[in-house]
């Protein structure tokens, strides 16, 4: 099952569509870096995180561990079957992180001055902030030479080829080491707000929490994107169907295990109550668990028939639940005090969406010219 | 032995002990000088090897500086300096006129050669080969020169010597010049000022006479422990100018409240002196311009004294003011509008619509093995 390029158009209604939200997003954006957050931000001195960190950056990462996932798996565990997945889930790797690490200057109020965290003299050292900018800015540095095998496949660059080969192990230790630093510090990052995140949210082991629902976001991710690409470039799905089922598996105990800590956290630190006296918080938090626990559902109950379909459904469950773990963490579970208020704007919104539709965009792209997803069709023999 | 001078100085000056170590004291203090220093000034003047020789030349001024050292409230301050220093040449103290005043100074260069300390009040006419202010026939340009030629030490007094002053207000037909622009090769100690603290000049000629040296000085050749800091910085009405408190005109109710000069043209914030710390006149608090109300001119500072208008506003130097101050009631952030929640309502209705096709296709995809999965 060698990768390589489906061809195909590239002018479709879909692309159409996402290029002309990302030049809604670039128009918002011109905005912002021209006249100020005020001109299309709602974010303010209560609530100076908004989507463009919460989702953009936290999630936007956190959906862009596949690759970190699949090494922990391919590389790690030793398990190559799944190496047919390790290019397109590098792919969104690829676009996730990069375009994370780029709209984090969207939310830098003097965002001239963005390269002084990387700079060692502006550096303080006990800041999770300067270890999560530091590591997130190797690891996309990392992804692009992890990916450098396709683009020197579809170029034909020998020197990249060989260095690669030879190197390659190094990169992909660190490919597995440096996701597991900075998605733990983004739990972290919350530590540091202490009493102004909800005790439904707040704990010590958020570190650990944001981990596990990376890594099982990875492997929802993997199992989302082989469904999808299927479906949307009208592929078959039987060939990656075993690997996706076993996948899932994994995910589902990675789950188990999520929810055991979480509630067992909350038990233990004894903010039991917090879970029905909250309000809105209460709800969302529900909201949060039901979704963590259907995939579960979905994927460890016996009396379900598991097909393509079920498995699609369990990681979109997985993805909401770990994308609405992080905006409650982040935003909802966020009180700083009387009178605060937060939520996106229009323009906000537009700018977050284009980015997706970039990251979209770029993957068909990609997928279209370059040797990524796993060949296979009627006139290649298996 | 040090008692017994000191007990000397008492009968002499008819000055309590106690009352010279407080002088001493106040001296070391404001010259920033280290604990032990004020013994250090005590045993120079008291026990004085030779008293330093002081000539002292009056060119383009109005002997203000000269008036402020003589009247200073505190009793015994010009007892002292001319107890100190030997003022061998001085116009306006001088009972001698004349031939027998240019006499006299002549004496003395000759005998202190290389040892007298020069004070220079007043600018120095250079404009037409100084023919503007002459002493006895010769030009100021000359005399100046003349004396500096073997002083041990050179300090200018006032703003006119200092850098010019009001004589070289512009047009300023004269040329008037300072001393430093005149003489180039020995360090001139600049005590800017109209008139300058009479404390800030003595303090000067005191440490020459402790250390044998002159204090150290700034660019402008003033002496760092009086001209280091800023007006504004240890004003008294500060608190007013960070609370945006001012007063707008002369005798409004901020003025009488005592509320910040800035807006009446107080050249505070880009003048460098310490008179808002050691007063004038011994007399306590308030006993300065700003404390009594007025403006202060920048009198000390080239290009702010005699040049800009009173009612010019300064440039704040070091503490630029906020653009804005805080609001009292912030924004506190904008909720869910019509606008966004719709939004967000048809991005989250637009995925699940995607992934309920996707999932269809994929029921039928897997349940057919060679059909095309997506219309």
């Amino acid at each position: 099952m060698k990768a390589q390029p489906i061809g195909g158009r590239l002018v479709s209604p879909v692309t159409l569509v996402l290029t002309v939200l990302i030049l809604l997003a670039a128009f918002f954006g011109a905005q912002r870096f021209l006249f100020g957050f005020n001109s299309v931000a709602n974010i303010n001195d209560g609530f100076p995180w908004g989507i463009w960190i919460a989702w953009d950056v936290v999630i936007g990462t956190g959906l862009a561990c596949g690759g970190f996932a699949l090494a922990l798996l391919v590389y790690i565990a030793n398990q190559n079957q799944y190496h047919p997945l390790m290019r397109p889930a590098l792919l969104a790797s690829v676009f996730g992180y990069t375009l994370g690490g780029i709209s984090v200057i969207f939310d830098l109020g003097r965002y001239w001055n963005f390269w002084h965290i990387l700079f060692p003299t502006y550096q303080q050292y006990g800041s999770v902030m300067v270890e999560v900018a530091l590591c997130v800015t190797a690891y996309i540095i990392v992804l692009w030479i992890e990916f450098s095998p396709v683009l020197a496949e579809k170029f034909g660059w020998p020197g990249v080829k060989k260095f690669t080969g030879k190197w390659m192990f190094l990169f992909i230790a660190l490919g597995v080491l440096l996701p597991t630093m900075h998605q733990s510090s983004l739990g972290s990052l919350l530590i540091v707000y202490g009493q102004q995140i909800h005790p439904l949210w707040q704990t010590m082991l958020l570190p650990l929490l944001f981990l596990l629902s990376a890594v099982a976001m990875g492997y929802a991710v993997v199992v989302f994107e082989a469904c999808v690409s299927t479906a949307g470039f009208k592929r078959k799905i039987d060939h990656e169907l075993p690997l996706i089922a076993s996948l899932s598996k994994i995910m589902a105990w990675l789950l188990v295990a999520f929810i055991v800590i979480r509630l067992g956290d909350i038990v233990a630190r004894g903010a039991f109550a917090a879970m029905f006296t909250s309000g809105v918080k209460s709800f969302m938090f529900w909201v949060e668990m039901t979704l963590y626990a259907l995939p579960v559902a979905m994927l460890l109950s016996p009396s379900v028939k598991r097909d393509a379909k079920i498995y699609f459904l369990a990681a979109c469950s997985m993805l909401l639940a770990a994308v609405l773990y992080r905006i409650d963490a982040y935003l909802v579970g966020y009180e700083t005090g009387p009178g605060w208020n937060y939520f996106p704007a229009v323009p906000e919104i537009m700018i977050t969406i284009g980015i997706v539709a970039f990251e979209i965009l770029g993957y068909i792209v990609f997928v279209r010219f370059f040797p990524v997803l796993p060949g296979h069709g009627p006139d290649k023999a298996h | 032995m040090f008692r017994d001078s000191i007990d000397a100085l008492e009968a002499k000056l008819g000055l309590e002990r106690r009352t010279f170590l407080k002088f001493c004291a106040a001296m070391a203090a404001t010259m920033g000088l280290p604990k032990g220093a004020e013994a250090q000034i005590a045993n120079a003047i008291a026990t004085p090897a030779k008293r330093p020789s002081v000539i002292w030349l009056h060119f383009q001024e109005c002997t203000g500086c000269t008036e402020s050292l003589l009247r200073a409230e505190h009793p015994t301050l010009e007892k002292l300096i001319l107890e100190i220093i030997s003022l061998d040449y001085h116009e306006s103290l001088f009972a001698a006129a004349g031939h027998q005043a240019e006499a006299a100074r002549y004496a003395a260069m000759e005998a202190n050669k290389g040892k007298y300390v020069l004070v220079v009040e007043g600018a120095i006419p250079v404009k037409d080969g100084g023919i503007y202010c002459k002493i006895g026939g010769k030009t100021a340009l000359d005399i100046l020169k003349e004396c500096a030629a073997d002083a041990a030490a050179i300090i200018a007094i006032g703003s006119c010597a200092s850098w010019g002053g009001m004589p070289s207000t512009p047009p300023n037909p004269t040329g008037a010049s300072p001393v430093n622009a005149i003489i180039k090769d020995k360090p001139v100690v600049t005590i800017p000022g109209c008139p300058p603290n009479p404390y800030n000049f003595l303090s000067t000629v005191v440490h020459y006479l402790t250390f044998g040296s002159l204090p150290k000085i700034d660019a402008e050749g003033r002496p760092l422990f009086a001209y280091s800091r800023l007006i504004h910085e240890n004003c008294e009405r500060r608190a007013h100018f960070d609370a945006g408190r001012f007063a707008m005109e002369f005798g409004d109710e901020g003025h009488r409240k005592g509320f910040c000069l800035y807006k009446l043209g107080c050249k505070g914030p880009e003048t460098y002196a310490n008179c808002p710390s050691i007063l004038f006149g011994d007399v306590g608090s308030g006993s300065w311009p700003v404390g009594t109300g007025h403006p202060c001119f920048g009198c000390t500072e080239k290009g702010v004294g005699f040049y800009k208008p009173i009612h010019q506003l300064a440039d704040v130097k070091n503490v630029v003011p906020p653009a804005s101050y805080p609001r009292v009631v912030e924004e506190q952030g904008v909720g869910a509008t019509l606008g966004s929640a719709a939004l967000v309502a048809a991005v989250a209705g637009l995925a699940a619509g995607a992934g309920y096709k996707v999932a269809g296709n994929l029921g039928k995809d897997s349940s057919g093995p060679d059909k095309d999965s997506a219309e």
